[in-house]
This record gives structure tokens, C-alpha cells and sequence, in this order.
């Protein structure tokens, strides 16, 4: 590592099944950006890579192998020359890879042939800074780290199509899963949620994305501390939402109108401060066939073959 | 009883609606009954003071489904069904030097300082829930006389072991982090261990009781001060 930029996270697809000892998931922000950057590598998935966060990124390649870039529009050159991104592309020990600052989106993931090898800890590889846990010291990256991958000669350049690269935007309709403390949000306010416009405040990590709009009011300011799942949209007393993401705190004591699709968090995530949020009520049972169909549609994706 | 929605994969079982060792056993055991129905299909759990959330795999079932097991679950619930808990002793040493705000919470009490390690010391915590932090155990409920509230300015920094009240919880710090609960000593176990076998000395449901101890006992169990 020359260079982390602002930050730099190993990630694998995340840590499951630790809630009850207090830990999070970690794991991308979009997943569908690293599932693919996985599926074009044709590594297993959920193998470890590194999240990229706005961008700013140098490495020095030490072995020959291959690399790939998916997610956030970030220019990646390989010795100073502009690379595709969404393409496997072969590096040579001594080359230097720049991943620069994004265009549109706010995370692009940076993957290895058969990943970095990084030693699990509850399973799992994904760096949660506030935990401590995870990567190869539980932080952020740093320059002078060793990212540990393996020497590969051979590997299919699968690209994924221009047409079938994700586009990010600046606006993002969230749909949401009316539950947990709902009935307390009036309909006026519930109607309020729905029908307005938020802004994404500049206090958005990946713990959660904190919003800024018209006040919601709820009609209980506190509740007894209970499990906040992924996506979970929190209103505390101020009113303004804070949708609570990969990083999150596993229990809390504020109210909740609901929760986000998964789906719609990834193109959340890509979302810098300043970006608008719109939300729509949907069904659990339509929900369920969203996750179902995007599956199907991620899984069929086509991959192409970049013949020499 | 109630079951709600509560996202994508998950559901949210209300068991009551106040902080009690009753509600808190009637969470533990419903856990244990939704563990054993679901089997590979939920991905996890979290118990708190009075709720459960369930987290399933949405691939390879659904919330009706997941809805139905629970209901059949709680319906044949029955007390007799959880398991009691372990009673856990964790040994503590009660000193100014060790708990910053042990002298003022004694005073705000109108107790004098032994006489707050006395109630601190002489009854039994359920561990009623485990979150914010890894391995930071909720432990309920302190004797109304020495119920605290939260400092007005939070600490940055709140050293490891830390033996602390907000209101009528305790709590012990598993690791250095701010924090805003009153520091009254410090304990010298590990309360998270991620190289540990098990990596918590306690889990829900658990019963925590505090053992005064000396200062050079608290440093040959490896405390820090």
C-alpha cells in the first residue's frame, strides 16, 4: 500500500451470526458491485477485497496477478495509464496501481485473483473499525501495509458489457418496510416521511447515513434498547433519519419506521453528502420477491470474454 | 405477544413491555424454541431487555413462514423450558483510584462510599441484553439508591474493566471507548476476548454477581490501573 486514500477496508461479505456477543456485520457497502468484482475474477463468492471509499488509492503490485475494478466511477490507471474499469486486467510485479478519486459513486472495490488472504476472525475477513476487528489489524489501511495475495498466471479477462455497468446517481428512492415501532408515526407523519425530499447530511459513514429534511415526529422519543436490523431507519428525537447500515450498533433505543431493501441501500451507499433520498412503502412479501428477482438477475448476469 | 415486521429478513417478537426478570426469561426461552425451529434458516438473533429480532435467510424461506414457527414456538412456551442461566462472579476493585466518580456518586446518594459497594456488591444482575460494543453486557437492575444518571459530558475515554452505572443499570467496559455511565471500579477479567473460548463470560440470561476485592488482588488477576 503507497497510499490509502481516504479509506481503504478489506471486506469479504461480512460477519453473520455474532449478534448475540455484540458484533456487527461489516461486509461491502454494495455488494452488488463485490459480488460482481468476485464473479468476474471467477473467484468464490465472497472472497476478500478491498472497499474503496471516495477514492485516492496507490498500490504497488509485488506478485503477477490479476486485478479488477467494479463499483464507484473511479479512474484506475496502471502505471499512470487509464485502464477499463469492470474488466479483469493482468498487473506485473513492480506495477503501480492508482485507483483516483470517484466521479460519480462513493464505493468501488478492488479485487485480486483468489482475493487477499487475510486470517478470519469470527468467520469472517470484513474490517469493522469501531470493533476493532477484522483485515489485517482491525483498522483502516495504511500505507506500508502488505496486502497479502497469491502469484497467478492464468486467468479468463471476463469484462462486464458497458451497457450492463451500473450507472450511480445523485437521488436514490429507498423502499421501505413499514415495522418495528410504525404505528407510533402518525399517518400525518408517515405521510410526511413518504412525500418529501432528504438530503444525505455529511454525517454518513458506514455505520449509518443520517438524513436531513422535514422533522418526524414520533410519539414515543425513547424505547427499551431491542435489535436494530440492517436497513433499519431510525428517527430520533430531533426527527431527522438515520438509516442504519453495515456498521451499525446490533441493539438501540430509538424508534424506527421501518426498514430499507437491502438492494436500495447498496445504491444508498453510493451516495456523498449532498445526495437526495426519497422513500416508498413497499409489502414484506413484495420485498422478498425483489431480494429474489435481483438475485436471479445478478446471478444471469453475462460476463464477456476479452480475447488477446 | 406481539410479532412485527421488522425488515427484509427479519421479525421483531415483543414479550412485554418493561424491564423484568420474568420478560427477560420469557425472551431467553423463546430464543431457545426459534434457534432449534429454524435451524440453518436464521442467520442470527438478538434478545434485549424485552424483545427478540429474528434474522433469516430470505433464500431459503420467507416472513410467513418465519412467522408461523415463532407462533407455533411461543405458543407451547413454557418457563420451565429456559435455561436458568449461569451465575457468574466477577470480582471488583471498589476505589477512587479506580472509579472516578465512586466519591461523587457516594455523595449524590448521601451514602458514604462503602456503603454504595455494599448495594453495588450485595444483590444479583440478570444480563438482560449485549450490544453496544462487543461483549458490553446491559446488567439490571442496581438498588434504587445508588441509580445514577448519565454524566452530562461523556468521556472520551473510559478505561477497560470499568465498573460503571447509568441509571439502574451496570455494566462492565470490554474495552477502551467513551462512554457517559459513572465509573465507580474497575474489573480485572476480560469481558471480551475474541482469542477466548467462550469469548464472553456471560450471555442473556446469565447472573452477574460482583465480589469486592483488593488492590493487589485486582492486579495479581492482571488488572491495570
Amino acid at each position: 500500500m503507497l497510499q490509502p486514500g481516504i479509506l481503504a477496508l478489506l471486506q469479504d461479505a461480512g460477519r453473520v451470526g455474532y449478534h448475540r456477543v455484540g458484533l456487527t456485520n461489516g461486509g461491502p457497502m454494495d455488494p452488488q458491485a463485490f459480488n460482481l468484482c468476485n464473479r468476474l475474477l471467477q473467484n468464490p463468492p465472497g472472497t476478500t477485497a478491498l472497499e474503496v471509499s471516495f477514492g485516492g488509492l496507490q498500490l504497488a503490485a509485488e506478485v503477477d496477478t490479476f486485478i479488477c475494478l467494479t463499483g464507484a466511477a473511479m479512474n484506475l490507471r496502471i502505471n499512470g495509464q487509464s485502464r477499463p474499469r469492470w474488466e479483469v486486467l493482468p498487473v506485473q510485479a513492480g506495477d503501480t496501481i492508482a485507483v483516483e478519486f470517484a466521479e460519480h459513486g462513493c464505493r468501488a472495490y478492488l479485487g485480486v485473483a483468489d482475493g487477499f488472504k487475510v486470517t478470519p476472525s469470527f468467520g469472517s475477513s470484513a474490517t469493522v473499525i469501531r470493533e476493532n476487528i477484522g483485515g489485517l489489524h482491525g483498522g483502516k489501511l495504511a500505507s506500508g501495509d502488505v496486502l497479502p495475495c497469491t502469484r497467478t498466471l492464468e486467468r479468463a479477462r471476463l469484462y462486464l458489457p458497458e451497457e450492463r455497468q451500473p450507472r450511480y446517481h445523485d437521488i436514490v428512492t429507498l423502499r421501505v418496510i413499514p415495522g418495528y415501532q410504525q404505528s407510533q408515526f402518525s399517518r400525518y407523519q408517515q405521510r410526511r416521511f413518504f412525500s418529501h425530499a432528504f438530503t444525505v447530511s455529511e454525517r454518513c459513514d458506514r455505520m449509518g447515513y443520517r438524513l436531513e429534511g422535514p422533522p418526524i415526529d414520533c410519539s414515543v422519543q425513547g424505547i427499551l434498547s431491542e435489535g436494530i436490523c440492517f436497513g433499519a431507519i431510525q428517527v430520533p428525537a430531533d426527527g431527522q433519519p438515520i438509516v442504519l447500515l453495515n456498521d451499525r450498533q446490533t441493539i438501540g433505543g430509538y424508534p424506527k419506521i421501518g426498514s430499507a431493501l437491502s438492494l436500495d441501500c447498496a445504491s444508498l451507499a453510493q451516495l456523498r453528502p449532498g445526495g437526495t433520498v426519497h422513500f416508498t412503502p413497499i409489502t414484506p412479501h413484495a420485498a422478498h420477491n425483489a431480494l429474489h428477482l435481483a438475485d436471479s438477475y445478478y446471478r444471469r448476469q453475462p460476463l464477456l470474454e476479452r480475447k488477446p | 405477544m406481539e410479532l412485527h415486521s421488522a425488515g427484509e429478513n427479519a421479525l421483531i417478537l415483543y414479550l412485554g413491555s418493561e424491564t423484568s426478570p420474568a420478560v427477560s426469561a420469557r425472551v431467553q426461552a423463546a430464543a431457545e424454541a426459534i434457534e432449534q425451529a429454524l435451524g440453518d434458516k436464521l442467520l442470527d438473533l438478538v434478545p434485549s431487555y424485552a424483545s427478540l429480532l429474528i434474522i433469516y435467510d430470505a433464500y431459503s424461506t420467507d416472513h410467513l413462514a418465519v412467522a408461523q414457527t415463532v407462533r407455533n414456538c411461543t405458543a407451547s412456551l413454557t418457563l420451565q423450558d429456559s435455561n436458568e442461566g449461569n451465575i457468574v462472579v466477577l470480582p471488583v476493585y471498589y476505589h477512587p483510584e479506580a472509579g472516578e466518580d465512586l466519591e461523587a456518586l457516594a455523595a449524590g446518594a448521601n451514602l458514604s462510599v462503602d456503603e454504595v459497594i455494599k448495594l453495588h456488591s450485595g444483590c444479583e444482575y440478570r444480563v438482560y441484553a449485549i450490544g453496544f460494543a462487543p461483549g458490553f453486557a446491559y446488567l439490571g437492575e442496581v438498588d434504587q439508591r445508588i441509580a445514577a444518571p448519565r454524566l452530562s459530558t461523556p468521556r472520551q475515554r473510559v478505561p477497560r474493566g470499568a465498573v460503571a452505572i447509568a441509571d439502574r443499570q451496570t455494566a462492565v467496559y470490554p474495552a477502551v471507548s467513551p462512554g457517559g455511565w459513572n465509573l465507580i471500579g474497575r474489573c480485572p477479567l476480560r469481558m471480551f476476548n475474541p482469542q477466548a473460548e467462550p469469548t464472553m463470560p456471560v450471555a442473556v440470561g446469565d447472573r452477574v454477581r460482583f465480589e469486592p476485592i483488593d488492590r493487589d488482588r485486582f492486579l495479581t488477576l492482571g488488572g491495570e490501573l
